[in-house]
């Protein structure tokens, strides 16, 4: 292999993720993603029908149906709501809950094993100790006991899964920070005096960040996940918000005379998360020196 | 020689984990001089540098001495002062110029750091010093280096980049730990002929930590050979490598190619190896490696003692009986 097979560690992050012969490779899993991130994002457009307005005469229709002038592409629900609004609000849930849950516990966990990695002595066994017991507790069993404690509801369900997901990135920083400290350019910055919370940020941290990164996107698909669980089980975003966890709940009730409620929710939750792990493998990939296939 | 020395440090000791790492280490260097510490690895070179950077490995603890600074002690100093003083008025660089430097953040803004950190200036002026920091250290095309990363750049270019981010602040210390050891020789004579021009430009002490007396005769006025954690020779070059007066000094110096040698002849070597540091032996710490020692070298430690020049001082207990 010659050295311009060795993809360069240094070049900057999005650079690297933009390079053309990889976006072509990776065409449909951004296609996927791309669809529904601009659909969350732009439900208000995207969407047919206010998803929460009821039609008690239009009640589960199946998809393509034409009624009143209207098409309901992907049909309607028990209550004659249009599924495919619904579907892309509860993108817009999905995404969000994941989005700002993810943010929390990257900012959290990143911040308490970089602080574990660089100061060591007590201050890394009391943090890294917390990681392991808050790692040791089944995390979803957490997240409920939690949701239970605090009620349901969409800032709630943020919170818990932020600060139950912290430990992930806080062991992945801890290590990174491990090896990068002992660099000689850390200590390299400590003999012209830069401070502490200077060398973190300034130089450690852009040097930890592409794993941290790489674990992000695998639990940002993990998070709309547990997002339509805890919603399935009637502790994340209440009614009448639509949200897939809580569709594909009453859907579950008329799936043998409307598969399609259920179906179609699944798919999307099933097509979405694909998706943003895909990605994330191959980012890793990229990211991970020892991975790269020859 | 009126003014203060820019750096005396007088009999360090130092233990790691109750071990004797350094024992009576003193030197002391005058602005714009530079003194070479030369020695096999682990007599103790590297400590003594991060000791007067005030940046020992755990464990470490000096237990006696002092490493005066312009007059100001910075053994007692605590960290928070100290870190003011490190890059301002004593800063270093070392080997591994290549990873010496932050892979993700353009050179200039390393250089830059150095001045912002020290509130010597704001962003702009230390981009425009930068600039002119890297003229001075031989950098042609100064300006689009600035914005280059470290893996664009040679090893010789990332040491003239190190050796700017260092003087940045106009220390009045420099330690350079075998800052050439990485680099291939052409590119050495010329780092060191920098190191030197920019020493005495700027009238800063600078301290070369080396094995390597090739350089130590290019680039330095004094020399302190050290051995076991301790110096056994120091004095100007001229006499170190004249009249040698330590056996080992004399040893170093046997043990180096010379083009006006026998053709062919074997290089010669010094036996055995620097022993460990928890097992010191007795005596004259380098008696088992040498063929001078006497039954007294194995009994009593000699400290260093002046000889003809009074400056130049050997610890050795047949320093004048010894044939040169």
């Amino acid at each position: 292999m010659s050295p311009t097979d060795i993809p360069d560690q240094t070049q900057p992050v999005l650079r690297r993720l933009t390079r053309a012969a990889e976006l072509r490779r990776m065409w449909p899993l951004y296609l996927i993603f791309t669809t529904f991130a601009l659909a969350a994002l732009l439900a208000p457009l995207a969407a047919p029908f206010d998803p929460m307005e009821q039609d008690l005469f239009a009640r589960l229709k199946p998809p393509g149906t034409t009624l009143g002038g209207y098409i309901y592409w992907l049909g309607t629900d028990e209550l004659g709501r249009d599924l495919l609004s619904r579907i892309i609000y509860g993108a817009r849930v999905s995404m969000m809950v994941a989005l700002l849950s993810v943010t929390v516990s990257m900012i959290t966990g990143t911040a308490i094993g970089l602080a574990a990695g660089y100061f060591r002595g007590w201050v890394e066994v009391i943090l890294m100790r917390l990681v392991d017991i808050i790692l040791s507790i089944p995390a979803i069993l957490l997240a409920i006991i939690a949701v239970a404690v605090l009620g349901p509801g969409l800032q709630n369900l943020v919170i818990v899964l932020g600060f139950t997901r912290w430990p992930r990135y806080a062991r992945v920083a801890y290590g990174q920070t491990l090896g990068v400290a002992n660099m000689p350019f850390v200590a390299a910055s400590r003999f012209i005096g830069l401070a502490s919370w200077r060398i973190l940020v300034r130089h450690i941290l852009p040097n930890i960040v592409a794993p941290l990164i790489v674990v992000a996107t695998l639990e940002f698909g993990l998070m709309i996940i547990w997002e339509a669980g805890l919603s399935f089980l009637g502790l994340g975003v209440q009614p009448p918000t639509p949200s897939w966890g809580s569709i594909l709940s009453t859907g579950r009730n008329y799936v043998a005379s409307a598969w399609w409620i259920s179906t179609l929710t699944g798919a999307c939750l099933f097509l979405l998360v694909l998706s943003v792990n895909m990605i994330g493998d191959f980012l890793r990939d990229r990211f991970d020196p020892h991975s790269i296939k020859r | 020689m009126s003014a203060p020395p820019a750096i005396e440090v007088t009999d360090l000791s130092l233990k790691i984990g109750g071990v004797d790492i350094l024992s009576q280490v003193s030197f002391a260097v005058n602005p714009g001089q530079t003194l070479a510490i030369v020695g096999e690895s682990g007599c103790g070179k590297s400590i003594t540098a991060l000791a007067v950077m005030g940046l020992l490995p755990e464990g470490a603890e000096i237990t006696s001495g002092s490493i005066r600074l312009a007059g100001r002690d910075l053994v007692s100093l605590p960290e928070r002062e100290m870190q003011t003083l490190r890059g301002n008025a004593v800063s270093m660089i070392f080997q591994e110029p290549m990873l010496a430097l932050d892979p993700l953040m353009q050179v200039g803004d390393q250089i830059a750091e150095a001045l912002t950190a020290h509130g010597k200036s704001s962003r702009q002026d230390a981009t425009d010093e930068a600039r002119r920091l890297l003229e001075r250290v031989g950098i042609s095309d100064a300006g689009k280096r600035l914005r280059q990363y470290p893996f664009e750049l040679s090893g010789g270019m990332c040491q003239r980049i190190m050796i700017a981010t260092a003087l940045a602040c106009r220390p009045s210390v420099l330690i350079a730990d075998e800052p050439t050891t990485a680099l291939d020789v052409t590119i050495q004579a010329q780092i060191l002929r920098l190191i030197k021009e920019l020493g005495e430009e700027l009238q800063t002490a600078i301290v070369l930590i080396t094995h390597d007396l090739g350089v130590v005769a290019d680039t330095a006025d004094q020399v302190a050979v050290m051995y076991a954690g301790s110096v056994v020779e120091q004095g100007n070059v001229h006499d170190i490598f004249a009249h040698p007066g330590h056996p080992y000094t004399q040893a170093l110096l046997r043990s180096i190619p010379r083009l006006d040698g026998v053709p062919k002849a074997e290089l010669a070597v010094i036996d055995g190896m620097v022993p460990d540091a928890r097992h010191w032996p007795q005596g004259c710490r380098f008696h088992p490696r040498c063929d001078l020692a006497i039954a007294r070298c194995t009994a009593e430690r000699p400290a260093l003692e002046p000889q003809e020049a009074p400056d130049h001082k050997v610890a050795c207990w047949r320093a004048g009986e010894v044939p040169q």
